[in-house]
């Protein structure tokens, strides 16, 4: 017992180790260098060139980074104006079109993918259009949807929607038409009404499979939503990163990097939370 | 003329003595004057005296204006004239007050560039609230999505490219969309940044092979680039890429070795020099000295839908212009543009594009006191410029009616009518002569320029 406590003690100070040497050499490397000026300039120069203070080009250093965090995180939620708003708010902006997105796919792939996966003849009619839709990437569709929908908050949710829609929509028809043959025929047997047949019997026997697509789902619609708002701008996390970018501020943009990884850590972490729940032992 | 008179109707006479019947004009004042004029509808007043105006400017001769109308109709000919006289607009702009305006609540688009100047200072000094306005500036990514949401109406107005609303007019590069410049924001304000490598070959013929960046292909930017080597012996199709990007990318793009240079707004022309990565070749006001860069502008729709909404636009952009010329302010416009929800921008860096005090990246302080200016008068002459620059590069083909198009799309009488009721001194004439890339421009005779410079040398 104490030797595996050791032995664990030592694995947390070596990962520490490996951290802080990573964070020493990420630092070294990236101390900022001033712009080497051509010799005999003027102190006029000198200044206009910022000398003293500015931290040129070049990857910035964790110090700068932590720094970013700390100034973001302290007041997340503040909104001067629509161009300029708190990190908490764009993150809110990103997730409310993320959800709208997604629950229109949930809307439309349920109950289509239910059908699907019910009747073989359909499965086959609809099997072309999926796999040709299918491996459209979401972001080719975005400047037509600004064009038809005319709305670039719109056309995100469009985007979104686009490419939620199709792991959702093949799960749910793989997961009914994989519900085993005996169910369907006890249920038959005991003449069970259509609906209740979907909704008792399908439904909780389909869940896994609908919610593995459900969870590809989430994680390709948010992908997908940080580079769709640094197309159309506005709002969220994706345009914050594109007017960082304009400012060429590399921290601001690792720590808008890192949150987002976080969030959808996140978001993954709760649909497999959900998928937990429903998954059945045969 | 009595100014109740409805100068469409062809039984009303308009010239003469003013009118043609009396011996005298006191004659005739006295008589006409016998009919009461109805000042209760101040607005039919106005109406009725700037379309008599213009009416006796196009016919000086009444007999023929009646003979005009009695051929086509009055519905007909009012439909007619106002294609080419925006008698909406007029009114608009010559009514005092302005009356309700249309649409109070505005979004307007915007790129941070110091060409956005005249916005961002009429939002942060309240000259929209002043005229009435609510205003939404919106900050955009991209030229054509600046586009696209203007025609899409998800913006009233926007910053533009000074090439995109006659190129948005004529339908090259998207679906035609009747597109007004109703001001210009600045003039000059550009240069061509090189890569740090490059800082011996600063003779264009040295250029060949180049990778070269251009904001959008509907920009002055690409247009002066194109003058400025094909004057130099290199044919800006065959021996240089130019490609369209947006500013940030073109200075990664420059730091990494992936381009050679780019021409672009400020402030990203000082902001490589301040970055260590590109020098200054050459500022764009050398050239061309009051070159145009940045409209405002909008649907035409707007404008003829809602002219006192437009007329009060145009009032706050005017205002705005006036302050950012005065160089005391230049400490308090720096502060506002840097902000993070504007420009979003080094301080020092914004700075030297106000003052044109800059460092060049090659160890020289500089100056150059117009480097960038704002001037607001929408000279329809630089229109003229921009579609034989169009026609040139094959943008657009065949016959262009040049004067028409460019009176259609840069809103120079409302404008005149505007800088005056703001006591400006704006220019009498709508076309003047440019030097440039040390060549005449004659606005006349566009047909003959494109002649002269494709010559070869």
């Amino acid at each position: 017992m104490t030797s595996r406590n050791r032995s664990r003690m030592q694995s947390a100070a070596l990962s520490l180790l490996i951290a802080g040497v990573l964070l020493a050499i990420w630092q070294f490397v990236t101390l900022p260098k001033p712009v080497k000026l051509p010799p005999g300039v003027s102190a006029e120069y000198a200044e206009l060139m910022g000398q003293g203070k500015a931290t040129k080009q070049g990857f910035p250093t964790p110090a700068q980074v932590t720094h970013t965090f700390v100034r973001e995180l302290r007041n997340p939620f503040y909104d001067h104006g629509p161009n300029d708003k708190g990190i908490g708010l764009q993150l809110g902006y990103s997730l409310a079109r993320v959800a709208g997105g997604f629950a229109l796919a949930v809307i439309v792939a349920l109950p289509l993918g239910f059908v699907i996966g019910m009747f073989q003849v359909l499965h086959r009619a609809f099997d072309p259009f999926i796999q040709i839709l299918k491996p459209i990437s979401p972001l080719a569709w975005m400047p037509i949807a600004l064009y038809t929908l005319k709305d670039a908050n719109v056309s995100a949710v469009f985007v979104i929607f686009i490419c939620s829609v199709w792991p959702m929509l093949i799960n749910t028809a793989f997961g009914v038409a994989g519900v085993r043959r005996e169910w369907l025929n006890v249920a038959q047997t005991l003449e069970v009404k259509p609906m209740r047949k979907a909704f008792q019997v399908i439904l909780p026997a389909a869940a896994p499979t609908i919610l593995t697509g459900m969870r590809i789902s989430m994680g390709i619609a948010w992908l997908v939503i940080v580079a769709a708002e640094m197309l159309v701008g506005g709002t969220g996390i994706g345009y914050y990163v594109w007017n960082e970018w304009n400012n060429l501020a590399l921290p601001s943009m690792l720590f808008a990097i890192s949150l987002i990884g976080l969030v959808g850590m996140l978001l993954d972490l709760s649909f497999a939370r959900l998928q937990r729940a429903v998954t059945y032992a045969e | 003329m009595n100014p109740n008179d409805d100068p469409f109707d062809p039984y009303v006479r308009l010239s003469g003595c003013s009118c043609g019947r009396h011996a005298s004009q006191a004659v005739h004042d006295a008589e006409s004057s016998a009919r009461p004029i109805d000042t209760g509808n101040v607005e039919q007043v106005t109406r009725r005296t700037l379309e008599g105006a213009v009416m006796r400017a196009m016919f000086p001769n009444d007999g023929q204006r009646r003979r005009f109308l009695r051929a086509v109709g009055s519905g007909a000919a009012l439909a007619a004239i106002s294609q080419v006289v925006p008698f909406g607009m007029l009114e608009a702009l010559a009514a005092e007050p302005a009356g309700p305006l249309e649409k109070t609540n505005l979004k307007i688009g915007y790129l941070p560039i110091t060409c956005a100047s005249p916005l961002l200072i009429a939002q942060q000094n309240g000259y929209f609230h002043d005229a009435g306005l609510q205003v939404e500036l919106l900050k955009t990514p991209g030229w054509a999505l600046v586009r696209d949401k203007t025609i899409n109406r998800d913006f009233d107005a926007a910053q533009m490219l000074a090439p995109m609303p006659v190129s948005m007019s004529l339908g090259a590069g998207s679906n035609a969309a009747p597109t007004v410049a109703a001001l210009m924001d600045n003039v000059n304000g550009s240069a061509i940044t090189l890569a740090m490598r490059h800082k011996d070959r600063r003779d264009p013929a040295q250029w060949k092979g180049f990778r070269l960046a251009i904001p959008f292909d509907y920009s002055i930017h690409n247009f002066l680039l194109r003058e400025y080597l094909a004057k130099h012996g290199l044919d800006p199709d065959r021996d240089v890429q130019l490609r369209v990007m947006a500013p940030p990318d073109m200075l990664a793009n420059l730091a990494g070795g992936n381009l050679d240079g780019f021409i672009v707004a400020e402030p990203f022309n000082q902001r490589a020099v301040y970055e260590g990565i590109g020098f200054i070749h050459m500022l764009s006001v050398d050239m061309w000295r009051g070159h145009p860069c940045c409209t405002i502008a909008m649907e035409s729709d707007f404008a003829k839908k809602q002219p006192n909404t437009y007329a009060a636009l145009v009032r706050a952009m005017l205002r705005s212009a006036a302050y950012l010329n005065v160089a005391a302010n230049r400490d308090a416009i720096v502060d506002t543009l840097t902000q993070q929800k504007f420009l979003n921008q080094p301080k020092i860096v914004v700075k030297q594009v106000l003052t044109g005090t800059y460092a060049d990246g090659l160890g020289q302080v500089r100056s150059e006191p117009q480097r960038i200016g704002f001037q607001p008068f929408p000279w329809p002459s630089m229109a003229v410029w921009i579609l034989a620059e169009m026609k040139r590069w094959n943008y657009i083909k065949g016959d262009v009616d040049y004067k028409q198009i460019a009176e259609r799309v840069f809103r120079a009488t409302d404008a005149r009518a505007a800088m005056q009721k703001a006591g400006m001194h704006p220019p009498a004439e709508d076309m003047q002569d440019y030097e440039i890339l040390g060549r005449k421009f004659d606005p006349k005779r566009p047909d003959a320029y494109i002649r002269a410079v494709s010559a070869k040398a």
